[in-house]
C-alpha cells in the first residue's frame, strides 16, 4: 500500500476527507460516552440541544466562538506565511490588558470614540507582542515557535502581577481581578435583551477582511509567495523581511482583539481565566479550517458547539466534559491524516 | 561516433512494456507505449521534455502506477506501482535528481534500505570490499568512506549507479545522467556504460541529446506528446532525422547576424560579491555577452549581483552609466533587468501558485495592482497572452505551475521576462534540462530580444551555445572574469585554457 499525489483534486476528493474526519471524531467520542455510562444518542443529542437548543443556548455558542474566530484567523494568517505563531494566548491577554487599562475610568469618552481607541489600543498591543518574536526571526533567525510559545507563560505571570499590583482592583476584597470597565467602554449587545454582543459582529468582519486581504491584496499574495517559497519571493522583489513583519502585525492583531472582545464585550473586567486555551485553541481551529479564514469562523462554531454543549450534557447525565476535549483533539488528529488524503489516493498493490 | 557492441540477439526481453498508458487529469502522459529491452542492449529514449520519457521511466520503475498496459522484467510480470518490486527484479534506476542522504557516507548511502532493521550483522568492511570490487570493475572511482555532502555532482551519480549495481541490478535506467556532468565525466560515465554491457547488463538511457544517444546506444525510441513516435537502429539512422522526428520538423538553428554594438547598459569594474573577484564587465544594447565557463566558479555570484539578491562588497556596478544608490531585487526588475533563473524551480517559480500568480510575480506590485488592490482580471488575461505568445502548452491559467515540463515552465518564465521588454535580459543556464525544440525556441527569442535592443548576458556551459549565440565572450573561472573576446577571435580551446584558469595567472 502507498501514496500516490493527485494533480489536480476534484472539489469532492478536497472535501470529502475533512467530512469523514469529522464524521469518524464522533464515533469515537460515541465510544467514550458508552464507556462513560451514557447512551451515545442520548449524549450527543444533550450536546445539539445545549449547544442549539434554545435561544439562550446558542447565543452561548456564539459567543463562545467569538474569541476563538479570532485566535483562529491570528493563526492561520501567521501559519499561512509560515510564521508559527503558538503565542495567540499572549496576544489575546496583551488586548485585554491595554482594554482594562484604557477602559477603567483613563479615558473619559463617550463610547463611539472610546470603543475603536480600545480596539486599536488593544489591536496594536498584540500586533507588538507578535512582532518581537517576528524580528528575533528575521533578524537572528530565532525559531518562532519556542519564543511565542514560551512568552505566552511569561506573559500570563505578567499579567498575574499586573492583577496583583498596578491593575488591582481595590474594591475586589483581595481578588486578583481589575476594576470594572466604565459604561462607555463596554461593547453593546447586538440586539437589546439577547445575550450577544458586537464582538461577534467584529469576529465577523475581521474574518471577511482577512479573507479580502488574501486573494484581493497586494499584501495577501505576498504573504503566500513568502510562505510557499520565500526564496523565489526573495528573487522576485518581494520584500520578505518586511512581509513577514507586516504578517505579524495582523496575526497579533487580530489575536488581541480577541482579548478586547472577552473583556469589553463578556466580562466586563480582567481576571486570570480570561481565556481557558482560546490561544491554543486557535491552533486547533486554524487547522480544522484549513487555515481558509471563512471557514475559521466554521470551525469556531463547531469548537463552541461541541464545548457548550458538552458543559449542558454533563450537567444532565454526569458524563464528563472531557468528552469536548476528545472529541476536539480526535477531529484534529484525523483532520490533518485528512488533508493527506486530499493530496494523495492510496495505491494497494 | 560508433554504438558500442552488438545488442545480444533476441531470447526472452529482460524488459518489457505493453501498451502503457497514463492520464494525470486531462493530461495524457503516456499512451499505448510498447517495448521490449535485450540483454546487453541499450536503448535510448528520446523526446522533448514533456513527451513522457520520465513518466514511462517512473511507471517502470513502480513510482507511478499505469492506467493501462503491463510491465515485465524477464519474463515475470511486475506488479504496478511498486519500486520494491523493480529492485528485487533487478532493476536499478538513476534518477535526475539524485536520491542520496547527504549526512551519510557512501557506503551507507549504497546499503541504505537493503538491509533490515534487525539485522544487526552488517558488515562495513565487507560491504566496503564489494563496493571497491564494483568500482574498480566499472571504473567508478569513489571512496566508500567519504561523506556524500562533499562529493561532486559526478561523484554522486557514480555512487547512483553503484548503489544499483551493489543491489545486483541487470538493468540500469539512467535519466538524464549527462545533464548535471562536464564533459569529461561524461566519456567516464560511458566508458562505465559500455563496461556494463559487456558484463550482460541492459540500459534504458533517458536524454534528449542526439550525439550521446548516438555514441551509447543501439535503438532510439523516440516519444512525441506521449506516443511512441518512431523506433530506430541506430546504425541505421542519422541526428537530423532523430531531431525532425523528436520536433517533428525541421530544426532551425537561430541566425545571429553581427550587428553593431549600442550603448553600454551595465558596467562592472573591479567588482567583488560573494564568490566574485574583481569582475570587469560592460553589457552592450543588442549584443549578446557569453559567460563560459564550468558552473560554479562564481556564476551565480555575478548573476545574483545583478538580480538584486547579492550586495557588492567593492568594486563599482553601473546601471546605464550611474551607480545606483541602493540595490535590490526590486529595483533591479524597476530598472529593467529580466531574470532567466538558473533554478527554476527554486528561484524562479512558486510550485503551487497558479500560472496566473508566477507569471505576474515580479510585476505584480506595478502593473497588476493599483493602491494595494491586486488587478486579477488584467492578470489573467496578461497570462492568457503569455501562454498564447510563448507557446505554453498547458490547461490553462489557473493550473499550478508544478504540473507543467521544465520547457513549458520555462516559456512562461521567458514570456514573463521578455513582455517588460527588459533593458538588459539574464539569462542563467537558459536552457538546461530543455529538449531541442524548446531550446532554439529559446535562443531564437533571446536573440529576437537582442536586435531589439536589449543587452543580453547569456551565462552557461555549454560551449557550443556560448559561441552560437555571444557576440562578445568571458571565461570564468574561480571568481575571476577573463577580458572580453570577440566572436569568432578565440578558438574553442583557447577558452578551455581559460576556463581550466590558466590565463589568470598570466594577466596576474
Amino acid at each position: 500500500m502507498r501514496l500516490e499525489p493527485i494533480s489536480q483534486p476534484s472539489l469532492q476528493r478536497r472535501l470529502l476527507p475533512p467530512a469523514v474526519a469529522i464524521a469518524a471524531s464522533f464515533l469515537i467520542a460515541a465510544l467514550l460516552a458508552q464507556i462513560a455510562g451514557g447512551n451515545p444518542f442520548a449524549v450527543f443529542g444533550l450536546i445539539f440541544k445545549g449547544a442549539l437548543g434554545s435561544k439562550f443556548a446558542l447565543l452561548e455558542t456564539l459567543n463562545r466562538a467569538t474569541p476563538l474566530i479570532f485566535t483562529g484567523l491570528a493563526v492561520a494568517v501567521a501559519f499561512r506565511a509560515k510564521l508559527w505563531n503558538i503565542g495567540a494566548e499572549a496576544q489575546l491577554y496583551a488586548g485585554a490588558v491595554i482594554t482594562v487599562v484604557l477602559g477603567t475610568g483613563a479615558l473619559a469618552w463617550p463610547a463611539p470614540v472610546l470603543l475603536p481607541t480600545l480596539a486599536i489600543g488593544a489591536a496594536l498591543a498584540g500586533a507588538v507582542v507578535l512582532l518581537v518574536p517576528a524580528l528575533l526571526k528575521t533578524r537572528f533567525g530565532v525559531d518562532e515557535v519556542v519564543t511565542t510559545l514560551l512568552f505566552n507563560f511569561i506573559f500570563l505571570l505578567f499579567v498575574s502581577y499586573l492583577l496583583e499590583g498596578p491593575l488591582k482592583d481595590p474594591m475586589g476584597m483581595g481578588w486578583p481581578k481589575s476594576s470594572r470597565l466604565v459604561p462607555e467602554a463596554r461593547l453593546p449587545r447586538i440586539v437589546e435583551g439577547l445575550r450577544l454582543h458586537w464582538g461577534f459582529a467584529l469576529a465577523l468582519i475581521c474574518a471577511v477582511s482577512v479573507w479580502i486581504i488574501d486573494r484581493k491584496t497586494t499584501l495577501g499574495f505576498e504573504m503566500r509567495a513568502v510562505g510557499q517559497n520565500p526564496e523565489a519571493a526573495r528573487f522576485a522583489g518581494i520584500p520578505v523581511t518586511a512581509v513577514i513583519l507586516k504578517t505579524a502585525l495582523l496575526s497579533g492583531g487580530l489575536a488581541a482583539l480577541g482579548g478586547f472582545s472577552e473583556v469589553a464585550g463578556l466580562k466586563g473586567s480582567l481576571t486570570l481565566d480570561l481565556s481557558p486555551g482560546f490561544g491554543y485553541t486557535g491552533i486547533v481551529v486554524a487547522m480544522l479550517a484549513l487555515l481558509n479564514p471563512i471557514g475559521v469562523v466554521a470551525a469556531s462554531l463547531f469548537v463552541a458547539m461541541i464545548f457548550v454543549g458538552a458543559d449542558s450534557m454533563s450537567r444532565a447525565i454526569g458524563v464528563p466534559t472531557y468528552l469536548a476535549d476528545i472529541m476536539l483533539a480526535s477531529a484534529l488528529l484525523l483532520m490533518v491524516l485528512a488533508i493527506l488524503f486530499t493530496k494523495f489516493r492510496v495505491r494497494r498493490d | 561516433m560508433t554504438a558500442v557492441g552488438q545488442g545480444a540477439e533476441r531470447g526472452t526481453p529482460v524488459l518489457r512494456m505493453e501498451g502503457i498508458t497514463k492520464r494525470f487529469g486531462s493530461v495524457t502522459a503516456n499512451e499505448g507505449i510498447s517495448f521490449s529491452l535485450y540483454e546487453g542492449e541499450v536503448i535510448a529514449l528520446l523526446g522533448e521534455n514533456g513527451a513522457g520519457k520520465t513518466t514511462l521511466m517512473n511507471i517502470l520503475f513502480g513510482q507511478y502506477s499505469a492506467d493501462e498496459g503491463v510491465v515485465e522484467a524477464f519474463g515475470q510480470p511486475l506488479p504496478a506501482g511498486a519500486p520494491r518490486a523493480a529492485l528485487d527484479a533487478g532493476v536499478g534506476m538513476v534518477h535526475q535528481h539524485f536520491t542520496l542522504a547527504d549526512n551519510l557516507t557512501v557506503w551507507e548511502n549504497i546499503t541504505l534500505g537493503t538491509q533490515g532493521l534487525a539485522a544487526l550483522s552488517l558488515r562495513p568492511a565487507r560491504v566496503k570490499a564489494k563496493i571497491r570490487d564494483l568500482s574498480k570493475r566499472f571504473h567508478l572511482a569513489v571512496d566508500p568512506d567519504a561523506r556524500v555532502g562533499n562529493l561532486t555532482v559526478g561523484e554522486r551519480q557514480r555512487v547512483e549507479i553503484l548503489k544499483a549495481l551493489y543491489r545486483e541490478a541487470r538493468v540500469l535506467i539512467l535519466d538524464e545522467p549527462t545533464a548535471v556532468l562536464t564533459p569529461q565525466e561524461t566519456d567516464a560515465l560511458f566508458a562505465t556504460l559500455r563496461e556494463a554491457i559487456a558484463m550482460g547488463l541492459s540500459i534504458v538511457f533517458i536524454s534528449h541529446k542526439l550525439h550521446e544517444v548516438m555514441a551509447i546506444a543501439h535503438r532510439v525510441l523516440v516519444l512525441r506528446h506521449g506516443r511512441l513516435v518512431a523506433e530506430r537502429q541506430v546504425a541505421e539512422t542519422h541526428p537530423q532525422e532523430l531531431a525532425s522526428i523528436m520536433v517533428g520538423g525541421d530544426v532551425g538553428t537561430p541566425d545571429v547576424p553581427a550587428m553593431p554594438a549600442g550603448p553600454a547598459l551595465l558596467t562592472l569594474s573591479k567588482a567583488s560579491a560573494g564568490a566574485l573577484r574583481d569582475a570587469d564587465l560592460t553589457l552592450f544594447a543588442g549584443q549578446i555577452t557569453g559567460i563560459a565557463g564550468v558552473s560554479g566558479n562564481g556564476q551565480g555570484a555575478l548573476s545574483d549581483l545583478i538580480s538584486g539578491v547579492l550586495a557588492l562588497q567593492s568594486g563599482r556596478m553601473e546601471i546605464a552609466g550611474k551607480a545606483p544608490d541602493k540595490w535590490d531585487a526590486r529595483r533591479a526588475i524597476a530598472h529593467g533587468i529580466g531574470r532567466i533563473p538558473e533554478d527554476r524551480h527554486k528561484t524562479g517559480t512558486i510550485a503551487d501558485f497558479d500560472l496566473t500568480e508566477n507569471a505576474i510575480l515580479e510585476t505584480y506590485q506595478s502593473d497588476f495592482a493599483r493602491a494595494g488592490w491586486m488587478d486579477w482580471t488584467k492578470a489573467r488575461q496578461h497570462t492568457e497572452h503569455l501562454i498564447q505568445t510563448y507557446d505554453v502548452r498547458c490547461p490553462g491559467p489557473e493550473t499550478r505551475i508544478r504540473l507543467l515540463s521544465g520547457g513549458n515552465m520555462q516559456k512562461l518564465i521567458l514570456g514573463r521576462v521578455l513582455e517588460e521588454n527588459p533593458q538588459i535580459i539574464l539569462a542563467n543556464q537558459p536552457v538546461r534540462g530543455l529538449d531541442i525544440g524548446a531550446v532554439n525556441y529559446v535562443h531564437s527569442r533571446l536573440a529576437a530580444a537582442r536586435e531589439g535592443g536589449s543587452a543580453v548576458l547569456l551565462i552557461s556551459e555549454d560551449l557550443d551555445e556560448i559561441m552560437k549565440l555571444s557576440d562578445t565572450i568571458h571565461v570564468m573561472s574561480e571568481g575571476r572574469l577573463s577580458p572580453a573576446f570577440a566572436r569568432g577571435a578565440i578558438s574553442a580551446s583557447e577558452l578551455g585554457k581559460w576556463m581550466a584558469g590558466q590565463g589568470f595567472e598570466d594577466a596576474s
